[in-house]
């Protein structure tokens, strides 16, 4: 037991870890996600695969590459990329021509990501850029033709939100309540991962149990819509079921990166979240307001970081 | 009912099933001692010997006149070696007298008054001359903390029985071992103080030590036991005091500041040990353990015992040794070396294996939000070191650097693997200095 022998690591404490490494953080976020994209090979079948392949591809290989190019060290196996593109595909229509998820992803990486300075760095979620640079970009492959890739009923094939929209114009009448199960179980109508919000909520629950997620924010985001809609005339229910809502609400709002970091800032942004959907929802000419509600208040995080901070211990509520 | 706690914190793995259950250990005198003259918070001492003396047990051999010190005292009895600066466990090195045992232990004690004459008073002379500091990190010494000034009575006593560090299990044995002088103790200090009410804080996990001194203490009106939740940290003075009386400490206060003391279990079973027996504090409990030791024990040791010693006490190591850690895995110092000497705020040694000392590779932080969950100061130790990392100090300051318990619970969960401590420590540093010009 000569001391020479021994070779001792000096280091400042803890000296244990019970840590989650990112991988294993983005391992259970992808396993969240995975009922929903499932769901969405079922209705959509090969279109969703190839879309969902084509956009996780793309996302890793503009990783990669970019951090090649810069000699950065390249962090493709910690996850992230994936998840990026996996969110990214799920909120494209299953239709869309082969080069849209390969572009998103890209965009995704490259904009949305890495120019920030990579993991931890960006202000944005790269998904949600990659989708509002794609819906500005190229509207007509974004909206239109996601429904031919399926024969189903005129009614189940139009946009439920697109429906709800013109029910509100005055443009005819229909019972919204109908649309509730169809959402909750089916919806073939729209993006990949909105097929089903049951299958959402399942993936939610996982990451939920896991505290992988912080419940604020998917409950600060639903909560408000679910008040906000009937002070507006609006069916709650329904606003909740339909569109990304629930797909935004517990996967896209609670990117770590892009959302505050306490409990209370987390809860407020969700609620952000949620009246911007709603307000753009019932006053602006877009169907949904879900991409760029997040976006807003993923511009707002650093200001809600910097004011709502927890009371510090030993430190009066006055002052 | 459920256990009283605080709010944040975290639930840790216990790890202490290797030594829980195993009863305190007296051992063989080692070769030699070395007693660092600096064991505590404040003013060094002054040797008292010199080389080639003969010094009994519990000999005086270092002291100072400044009130905020202790004296310290010979442990074993034998010639004086050498007094020379030696390894320390804070990775300094401190001036210490080096003693050699004749086994003979021969034996002084300070002198005693009868019980029934005991005074606030006497008791803090005693305690002072005995040299007890806070066993635990904090080694204050206790005859100062014991004196509360008149404007601000103390109406509370605590003993903090929650020993929340994992693998460590000195405390937890110590109150089953020694529950009477235990509670003798918590009376002491409450004569001492002229406080109302004492109370034990003792963790659920110990469900035996809270047993025993319930039943021992069921018709004591003014003391109370109360279980605490296992949650780290909760032997923090300011989180027992918030869990068990409700009240906090204010950011820049000390208990004393809202009429509580806080004692640890090992400091008040020395106390009765000095002040019934004439006991000076020259040995102390701790747990030598950790998957990287063959044989975990919990030892009765003298004061200056060396690493090395302890270790093949225990049955040597277990495999190849990558940390050894003076205190707990939590807040403790890894060494150098294994000739650093047992102090009196020593609570354990730990010994982790080769493939549990890994060096931390930090990432970038993904704003994950955990270390702000945990942090039981309420802190935003993310920003904090974000401040560090960019030579903002002043911004640390105001992010509340300076509130930091070093608890280590950020650091334990951050998936970026950031070295919290070294930042923070870093940042106190440059602060306290500013501070003191
Ligand atoms: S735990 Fe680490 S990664 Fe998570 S917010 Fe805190 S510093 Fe960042
Ligand atoms: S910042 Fe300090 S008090 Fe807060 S968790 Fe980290 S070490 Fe503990």
């Amino acid at each position: 037991m000569a001391p020479e022998e021994l070779e001792l690591v000096v280091s400042v404490p803890p000296h244990i870890r019970e840590r989650e490494e990112v991988f294993q953080i983005m391992f259970w976020v992808i396993l969240g996600l995975l009922p929903a994209t499932l769901g969405g090979i079922y209705f959509f079948h090969f279109y969703a695969i190839k879309v969902i392949v084509l956009s996780i591809l793309a996302a890793v290989a503009t990783e990669a590459l970019f951090q090649k190019a810069r000699r950065l060290p390249v962090t493709i196996n910690d996850g992230s990329a994936i998840v990026t593109g996996l969110l990214l595909a799920l909120c494209l229509p299953p239709k869309v021509p082969w080069w849209i998820p390969v572009v998103g992803g890209f965009i995704a990486i490259f904009l949305g990501k890495q120019i920030f300075g990579g993991l931890g760095y960006n202000i944005f979620n790269p998904a949600l850029v990659a989708r509002a640079v794609l819906l500005l970009s190229w509207a007509e492959h974004m909206t239109k033709d996601w429904y031919t890739a399926l024969k189903v009923d005129a009614i189940a094939r139009a946009s439920p939100l697109f429906l709800a929209k013109q029910v509100k114009m005055g443009l005819f009448q229909l019972d919204l309540t109908r649309f509730y199960k169809i959402c909750l179980f089916g919806n073939p109508s729209g993006c990949i991962g909105e097929v089903s919000v049951l299958l959402l909520l399942i993936g939610g629950g996982i990451l939920l149990w896991r505290e992988i997620i912080d419940w604020r924010i998917p409950a600060g985001f639903i909560g408000s819509v679910a008040v906000l809609c009937p002070l507006l005339g609006m069916d709650p229910i329904f606003h909740v079921l339909a569109g990304g809502l629930i797909l935004g609400a517990f996967f896209m709002a609670t990117d770590y990166v892009t959302s505050p970091i306490t409990p209370n800032g987390r809860l407020l942004f969700g609620i952000g979240c949620g009246v911007i959907t709603i307000l753009l929802r019932s006053y602006s000419i877009l169907l949904e307001g879900v991409t760029y509600a997040i976006l807003f208040m993923n511009a707002c995080t650093p200001l809600i970081d910097k004011y709502i901070q927890p009371r510090r211990f030993g430190v009066s509520k006055g002052k | 009912m459920r256990p009283r706690t605080f709010e944040r914190g975290i639930y840790l793995l216990g790890r202490k099933e290797a030594t829980q259950n195993k009863p305190i250990e007296d051992i063989p005198l080692p070769p030699e001692v070395v007693i660092p003259l600096h064991q505590h918070v404040g003013a060094p001492c002054d040797p008292l010997v010199q080389k080639g003396n003969r010094v009994l047990v519990g000999q005086k051999i270092g002291d100072t006149d400044t009130f905020i010190s202790a004296p310290i005292h010979a442990s074993v009895s034998g010639e004086v070696k050498a007094i020379e600066p030696h390894p320390y466990f804070m990775g300094t090195e401190v001036l210490s007298v080096v003693v050699v045992p004749d086994g003979e232990q021969e034996e002084v004690r300070l002198e005693v008054p009868d019980q029934d004459k005991l005074t606030p008073d006497r008791v803090r002379s005693i305690v002072r001359e005995a040299g007890i500091v806070g066993l635990s990190g904090t080694v204050f010494p206790t005859h100062v903390k014991l004196l509360p000034p008149k404007e601000r009575p103390i109406d509370s006593v605590i003993i903090n029985g929650c020993e929340c560090e994992p693998y460590l299990t000195g405390d937890y044995r110590s109150m089953l071992e020694s529950t009477e002088s235990l509670i003798v103790g918590l009376k002491i200090i409450l004569m001492t103080v002229g406080a109302k009410k004492g109370y034990f804080g003792i963790g659920v996990d110990k469900a035996e030590a809270i047993k025993r001194i319930e039943d021992l203490t069921a018709r004591e009106q003014n003391i109370e036991v109360v279980p605490l939740d296992t949650k780290y940290p909760q032997g923090s003075e300011r989180h027992l005091i918030k869990a068990i009386l409700g009240r906090e400490v204010p950011r820049d206060g000390v208990p004393m500041d809202i009429g509580v003391l806080v004692q640890n279990v090992a400091t008040t079973i020395a106390i009765t040990q000095a002040v019934r027996e004439g006991k000076p504090l020259m040995e102390r409990v701790l747990t030598v353990t950790g998957p990287g030791i063959k044989n975990p024990k919990n030892l009765r040791v003298k004061i200056g015992t060396v690493a090395r010693y302890l270790i093949e006490r225990c049955g040597g190591f277990e495999g190849e040794p990558g940390k050894i850690i003076f205190g707990g895995v939590m807040r403790g110092e890894a060494q150098f070396s294994l000739d650093v000497p047992v102090v009196k705020g020593s609570q354990g040694i730990v010994v982790l294996p080769k493939e549990m000392a890994e060096i931390s590779s930090p990432r970038p932080c993904i704003r994950c939000g955990r270390c702000v969950k945990v942090c039981p100061m309420s802190l935003i130790p993310a920003f904090i070191v974000t401040y560090v990392m960019e030579d903002k100090i002043d911004e640390a300051n105001a992010a509340g650097v300076l509130e930091c318990i070093e608890c280590g619970a950020c650091g334990l969960i951050c998936p970026a693997e950031i070295p919290f401590i070294q930042y923070i420590r870093f940042a106190k540093n440059i602060l306290l200095k500013e501070r003191k010009t």
